[in-house]
Parts: structure tokens; sequence; C-alpha cells
């Protein structure tokens, strides 16, 4: 616009050009031209700086607009973090601010097996008591377990762990005190908790691999080794992981009894070594000791003649074992696919003396006489997640009958070994197929087939399918 | 105390040497053991319990964990239950007193900074979330910063000795820390917007703080493998609403992000996730300076 002006003054100056005598006119016009062109520059140059200057508001106003909106996104984030707090107070400040971690296991199996899992018997060995058959036939409930923990005070952890059986009653697998505050890797344990000896003993059933306990749990510890007494543990300041612990408890279960006396009715040791191998192998190695005095421990039989007996035990029972387990993945990372070895193996020697049918129902009633056995067995099984979720595994049990030597039938004090249809001369194996699906790390599904040849003469041959949840706080799981 | 230690290392020289230097700290992931080697230098002797091809999540309680544990004067995780599943058996069976929960051989990384997606339903169904809020905060450097500053003054409390050494040091990581961030937000700009997919919601501080938006993960829902039916759902909602890329942590199986990338026909962005999660990412500069790369490659 003002350069079109500009050119129309130039044009006018052009054609206006009549006579010199008009020079000093045209000196005005010109110096008039001059004047307005320095005008319009300068209005130029303001509106130029006008705009420059409304620019610059503009990219102002914008940045403090963002500025506005960090602001409030800070305050929304301080308005989250105040709300949180309150509600964290306000949790905090009820009757139930302390409620120890509670967690809860449910369990349950479909069972088909062809023997009778009410006639269970590891034949060859005397029967320990526990439950140690295979879970009832068709659908049946596990037990469901609840798990409370929580620290008590600066010095001390509690633990308690009950069974809710399927048909009624609560039993407790685990209640016991840990310390906290010991120096030097110091842990004291007591009340009632899974001995540390072997390798599956302390871990929960609900954390195993398989469905049920080796045979060589079931038939020398009674499935899973309960201590009622202390446990003292220490773990040495070295990049090796070693571990020794001892425990002093009343004995009360198989291999022992109940002894009713005063004093330590059993005591085992146990020591661990473990480590890394690369990055992608951890392992650990184990051997334990447990000794008790097993008083007039009992166990009934069937005498040649179908009569029930109840046998009695009183003497020594020294068990021994070694345990490994080796876990691979790739780099460490679990999460796809992983290999997990375990083997165990155990020895029991009993020394000491056995009464026949104690209450008297064959004319042998009380006949005693010296008995000592030496039988050992071992397992070694292999699960292997070969894809997210997804596992197989294999488990190969055996025992081995060994020797029991039985003064009864050795110095003709009446019954014969056919009155002894449990310790008959026999070598009990398994071989197990696990195939499992876990969704989550809280839940499992698992189809597991075993060949079962712990009786005598008889093949068990079982399918089971088992669920297991877990609910509540997230528990860790031991390696 | 100290004349225990000297017994103790005299006794145990052969197997104990790292457990007589100044401060032992057990670092839960590689991201806080690169943190407290840069605080600590050479006072500071840092265990690292797990690697950045590891996921986090699913940790074994290793013997050689609680052995280091046992020796551990300060131990450092992210906290926010990340390390549920594993560190709560660590610290109870090494039978340390001083790392455990509410000493000051306990730190927690989560607590100093601002949680992103806190959970307002705390239920299992919702797959495995955390109470907290999410716990991969280190992929904020503004985070790593908070973090760098409370561990500094932890490590100072636990070993006077030493205290200036490690404010010295910090102080002197932070003024190259803030610089670096800088400059990664400055080479970021083009990320700005950036669509993208996850493979866990593992991201969420790294997609906040450089303004990418991510439209799905691979999981459907927080640790749950992807599956085939949530993968096709997946695909249906790229070709609505497409991303640049997929990414995922080195961490993560390469399977599930790879047929979605055949299938959307978007390249996969495999990121270091932590320190020593690729090559270049030898700590935590090169963490940063690597994912940037990789994500820059993708944006352009």
């Amino acid at each position: 616009m003002f350069k079109q002006n500009l050119i129309v003054a130039a044009v006018a100056l052009v054609l206006s050009e009549p006579a010199l005598a008009q020079d000093a006119e045209l000196a005005k016009i010109r110096d008039e031209i001059r004047q307005m062109k320095d005008a319009y520059e300068k209005r130029i140059q303001t509106l130029e700086k006008r705009l420059t200057e409304a620019e610059a508001r503009a990219g102002k106003a914008e940045s403090t607009a963002s500025k506005a909106e960090t602001t409030a996104t800070k305050a929304e984030q301080s308005a989250a973090k105040a709300e949180t707090a309150a509600s964290t107070a306000a949790n905090r400040s009820g009757e139930n601010a302390f409620n120890p971690a509670v967690s809860l296991i449910l369990q349950g199996t479909y069972a088909r097996t062809s023997q009778d899992p009410n006639r269970f018997q590891i034949t060859g060995f005397a029967p320990s008591g526990g439950e140690v058959g295979p879970p009832k036939r068709s659908f049946g409930l596990g037990e469901t377990e609840l798990n409370l923990s929580a620290n008590i005070d600066p010095y001390f952890r509690g633990v308690a762990i009950a069974s809710l059986a399927p048909e009624g009653g609560i039993g407790i697998e685990e209640a016991y005190f840990q310390t906290l505050a010991l120096p030097q890797g110091l842990m004291v344990k007591g009340g009632r908790f899974f001995s540390g000896l072997g390798y599956l003993n302390e871990q929960h059933q609900h954390a195993w691999d398989f469905q049920d306990a080796p045979l060589v749990y079931k038939a020398f510890l009674g499935n899973q080794l309960k201590q009622d007494g202390v446990q003292l543990k220490w773990v040495a300041p070295t990049d090796l992981f070693v571990e020794v612990g001892a425990e002093l408890a009343s004995g009360d279960k198989f291999p022992g009894s109940d002894q009713n006396k005063n004093g330590i009715g059993g005591s085992a040791i146990f020591g661990h070594l473990g480590g890394d191998i690369g990055t992608s192998t951890a392992w650990r190695v184990g051997t334990s000791y447990l000794q008790t005095s097993p008083s007039g421990r009992n166990y009934s039989d069937t005498d040649s003649l179908g009569n029930t007996v109840t046998n009695r035990y009183t003497g020594t029972a020294k068990l021994w074992g070694v345990d490994g387990v080796l876990k691979w993945a790739p780099n460490g990372n679990s999460t796809y696919s992983n290999f997990k070895l375990q083997g165990e193996y155990f020895r029991l020697k009993q020394d000491g003396s056995l009464t026949y049918d104690t209450a008297g129902n064959t004319g042998f009633g009380g006949a005693n006489s010296y008995f000592q056995t030496d039988q050992s067995g071992w397992y070694l099984q292999g699960a292997w997640q070969f894809y997210p979720r997804w596992r197989v595994g294999y488990r190969y049990d055996t025992l081995r009958y060994g020797t029991i030597s039985n003064g009864i039938v050795n110095n003709g004090l009446g019954p014969t070994a056919a009155d002894f249809p449990v310790l008959a001369n026999h070598r009990p194996t398994r071989n197990t197929l696990m195939f499992d699906w876990s969704p989550t790390e809280f839940s499992r599904i698992r189809l597991q087939l075993a060949a079962d040849k712990s009786r005598l003469g008889a093949t068990d041959n079982q399918v089971f399918v088992q669920y297991l949840y877990s609910m509540g706080a997230h528990g860790a799981h031991k390696f | 105390m100290n004349w225990l230690r000297v017994l103790i290392c005299a006794a145990l020289w052969f197997a104990a040497q790292p457990a007589c230097a100044a401060l032992n700290v057990f670092a839960c992931t590689p991201e806080w053991g690169a943190l407290a080697k840069e605080l600590g230098g050479d006072k500071a002797n840092i265990y690292v319990a797990t690697n950045a091809l590891q996921d986090p999540h699913h940790v074994e309680a290793r013997p050689s964990l609680i052995a280091r544990a046992r020796s551990a004067d300060l131990v450092v995780c992210t906290g926010a239950q990340l390390e549920i599943g594993w560190l709560p058996l660590v610290l109870t069976q090494s039978g340390n007193p001083k790392i455990r929960v509410g000493q000051p051989g306990y730190f927690e990384a989560a607590r100093h900074v601002v949680m992103l997606e806190v959970p307002t339903l705390v239920d299992r169904s919702q797959g495995d979330v955390h109470p907290g809020g999410n716990p991969h905060i280190h992929l904020d450097p503004r985070n790593i910063a908070k973090v760098a500053a409370a561990l500094s003054e932890r490590m100072a409390q636990l070993d006077p000795p030493e205290a200036d050494n490690y404010r010295a040091r910090t102080k002197a990581f932070l003024e190259r820390w803030q610089q670096a961030t800088m400059r990664w937000e400055q080479e970021a700009l083009p990320l700005k917007g950036l669509v993208v997919v996850g493979y866990h919601k593992n991201m969420s501080y790294l997609n906040r703080w450089l303004g990418i938006r991510e439209v799905g993960s691979l999981e459907p829902k927080p640790g749950l493998p992807p599956t085939t039916a949530h993968m096709s759902d997946l695909l249906a909602s790229l070709r609505k609403d497409p991303a640049k890329a997929v990414v995922r942590s080195a961490y993560n199986d390469p399977r599930a992000a790879e047929w979605l990338s055949e299938n959307a026909k978007i390249p996969v962005v495999t990121l270091p996730f932590t320190v020593g999660g690729t090559d270049k990412a030898k700590d935590l500069f090169g963490l940063y300076d690597d994912t940037l790369l990789r994500l820059l490659a993708v944006a352009k």
C-alpha cells in the first residue's frame, strides 16, 4: 500500500516536468516526497515493531499456558499423592492396621486309581503313619491352607500355617516364631516347623512339582517331617552360600514317636552349599542327619490268618541323606523357559526291639525280640518349562529293601515272616509323569500320571488332575 | 563391631574379601547397581542380583543371593512390590538384621518419586497389579536424580567416614546428569507424539517424559503372556490407529513382537530397559543414550 503510493508519487514526479523555472518548486516537491517517504518508513518500522512485540507476547502466552498446564499436572499429581497419603493414613489408623499378611491356598484333585487308595502300603517298609496314600478316588478336596504371618516386634516374626481338612478339623502345619535381630547370620526358629533336612521337606506341598511326595519321603519321613522344637541356623559371610543348622525337637513324628520323657526326643543337623554357574545356572547341595529314639512306635499289619495285629518298635532311628537341586534358565530369565533337576537320597537305620501283637489278638501276643533295619531310597526328577505357562516333568522313585533283621522270626518265637506281610522283601518303584499349566504364578492346573509299584505284586496306575490356587498376600517361593 | 568385622575378614580372608570393602551394596536390579556405583565409586562394593535379560518380577531366591545379602550393608531395590516374589525370602533367609525392611540398610527407590498408574482397583483380576503404582520408575531421568539424592544420603548415613566423598560424587554426578537430561530432552524432541505398541507396562515413565503415546501392549493384562486372541485384537486396532513401532525390552520374548511387526508392517525396537540390556547401555548414561538412539531411528 505504502509502496504503491510512493510509485504514484514518483510517476507524478516524472510527468510534472514543464519548465526549468519550476526547479525550486520541484525541489520542494522532492523534499515533501522525502518527508512522506520517511514518515511512511517510520510508520512501517513502528508497525513491524508492534507486530514482533505482539508475536512475542503470543509466544509468552503460549509458554505461560504450557507452564500452567505443567502446574496443573503437578497439582493433579500432588492431589493424587495427597489422596493416596490420606487413604493410606486412613488405612493405617484403623484397628486392623497391624493385621498380618494373609494368604489362602485352595486345592483339590480328581483321582482315578487302579488300586484301592484306602489299602495303600509301601511293602517292605514299616508304615510311617503319615498321610502317605494317594488322594481319594473321584473328586476330592485337598487341604485348604491358611497362612498368616507378620512381624511381632523388632525382635521376632511369627508365622502360622493351618491346614483345613476337607472332612473338617484344623491341623497345624507350621506355627513358629523366628528371630529378626540376631547378628552375624544367626537365626532361631521355634515352635512347629518343617525340618530343614533334605530339599523338599522345608517346602510346602503346594510348591512341589508333583502332586505327591517321593516314596522315600513317604517311607522315611511320614510324607514330610514336622518338628516341634527349636532350630538354630547360621549363614556364613561368604560369597559361596554356606548354611548350617541344628534342630532340637520332641521327636514325636516318624521315624520317632511320642516318647513321654523329659529332654530332647530327636535332633537333626543339616548343611547346605549353593551358588551360581554363570548367569544361567544355580545350584544347591545339602546333607542332613536325623537321630531319634522312638519309644513304642506302633504300626498295624495283618497276620497270615487275616487277623489285624499291632506291632510296636522301641529303639533308635538314624536317618542321613544328601540332596541336590540345579536350576537352569537362559540368562537366568525363567519366565519363558527353564529346567529344574533335583534328587535326594536317604538311608534309615534302626536298631531296637519289636513287640508282636501288642493287643494279644493272636496266640503269639507280646512276643518280643531284637529288630534292626538298614534301608534306603532315592528319587530323581526333572521339570521343564518349555513354553511360558507350560511345564512337563518326570520323576523316578525307588526304595531299596536293604536288610531287616527280625529277632521274632529269626529266633522262632512263633510268628513267621508270613505274619509280617508289610515287611515282606520288596523293592518299590514308581514312574511319574507330570504336565502342568500355570496361567499366572497364583494358579496351576496339573495332570499327573503314575505307575506306582509301592505294593507287592500290584501296579497302581494313577491319574490325577489337580488344581492349586493361591489368594491374598503374594508369597515368595523358596529356591 | 569393627573388631568383629576385622576378625571375620581375617578368618575368612579367602572367601570374604569383598565383604571387607567399606560399604557392601546389594542392588536388586542393574539400574540401582549402576547408580550406587556412580555415587559410591571405589568406596562401595556393589553386587547386582539380577541382569538386564531377567524379568525383574520373576527372579529365583537363589542361594547366591542369600549369601550376598548376608554380608550386605545396604540393599537398594525398587520397592512398590516389584521384587515381592523373591526379595522378602532373601532378606529373611540371610540372617542379616541390618537390611530388614525399615532398617537404614534397606532402601526403596520408589519411595522417592511420584508413582504413575497407581491402580484404583487393587484386584488380581487386573493382572499383576502393584498397589503402589507402576514400579518401573527408572526410565525417567528426573526420577534417577531424585533417587540419587536420597540414596547418597543413605550411603552417607551408613558409612559416615566416607560421607563427604559420597556427597561430592553425588554432586558431580547430578551436574553431569542434569546436563545429559537437557541434552536428551533436546535430542528427543522428534519423539514427541510418537505412537508405539509396548510389551509390558514398563515404559510408562519414559513415555510420559518424552511424550510418547503407547496405544497398546502385547500383554493382554500386566504380567500375562501375549495370547493369540489379544494379538489379533491389537492388530485390528492398529489398522484404525496405526503405530510407528513395537517396543520391547531386552528381557521380553521377541516372538510376539516379531509377529506383530510382520503383520502390522512396523519395525520392532528393542530397548535395553536397564543397564546391560544392550552393548551400549554400559552405565546409566549409556542406557539413556542408546534408548533414545533406538527410538529416534524409528521416529524419522
